[in-house]
């Protein structure tokens, strides 16, 4: 390999910090009771480690073969785009659905929103039916 | 030395990835399972891309926007499932 050592040293640095990254998501997917602690432990750091090893790609391609691997910003931009709405649909859906928090969690402030929002629209749908039967 | 860092990257990610899997498995509710499959999706995709540096290839670049696309049209249609009941809606809202 005619590859310079600093540099397989710099692919290796993101590379390994990637790795690390999602090895710890992984043990936050493992551990955590909930839904939503889950997706917190499992969405943000699976991206930044991702990330991460798509970079590490993109470094060893430019630095040994000299070639800018478009497919490779490609994909970075996507997973940097995608993976949070992913992990907010998730857990926008689970809290629709009604998937109950973990025990030990404190306030559910959304849920107070949505019955107090609800609340609202349940009056005035039916102060305008009032008014469309008079 | 670089290529054993890199197999051992490798190792540690198909670890994570089998963590994920007994999440799938075991999930207590459906969106666990939509987490878990969304968490193996991401990881399959830095084992490819590992591969392909050990490999010095290319040629294994398209399978990462793939996988990309495919895992996020995954979770989207199955959130959607979880919090309609349907993935296509026919009826109008009015």
């Amino acid at each position: 390999m005619n590859m310079n050592v600093i540099t397989e040293w710099i692919v290796l640095l993101f590379i390994l910090s990637g790795t690390a990254l999602s090895l710890f998501s992984s043990i936050g997917l493992l551990r955590l009771p909930d839904v939503y602690t889950r997706s917190h432990a499992s969405t943000k750091t699976t991206t930044i480690g991702l990330i991460s090893i798509l970079a590490g790609g993109f470094a060893f391609f430019l630095f040994e073969d000299g070639v800018i691997s478009v497919r490779l910003i490609l994909a970075i931009i996507f997973v940097f785009l995608t993976a949070p709405v992913a992990g907010h649909l998730t857990a926008r859906s689970a809290h629709r659905a009604g998937v109950q928090l973990a025990d030990i969690s404190v306030k559910d402030e959304l849920r107070e929103d949505l019955e107090k929002h609800r609340k609202e629209m349940g009056g005035k749908e039916a102060a305008e039916s009032k008014e469309t039967q008079s | 030395m670089f290529h054993n860092l890199l197999y051992m990257a490798m190792f540690l990610l198909s670890v994570s990835t089998l963590v994920a899997l007994y999440r799938l498995i075991k999930g207590a509710t459906a969106s666990d399972r939509i987490l878990a499959l969304d968490a193996m999706s991401y990881n399959i995709i830095g084992i490819v891309t590992i591969l392909s540096i050990a490999l010095n290839t290319q040629n294994y670049l398209d399978v990462i926007l793939l996988i990309g696309i495919l895992a996020f049209l995954g979770t989207v249609a199955l959130c959607k499932y979880v919090e309609r009941g349907v993935v296509i809606e026919h009826e109008r809202d009015n």
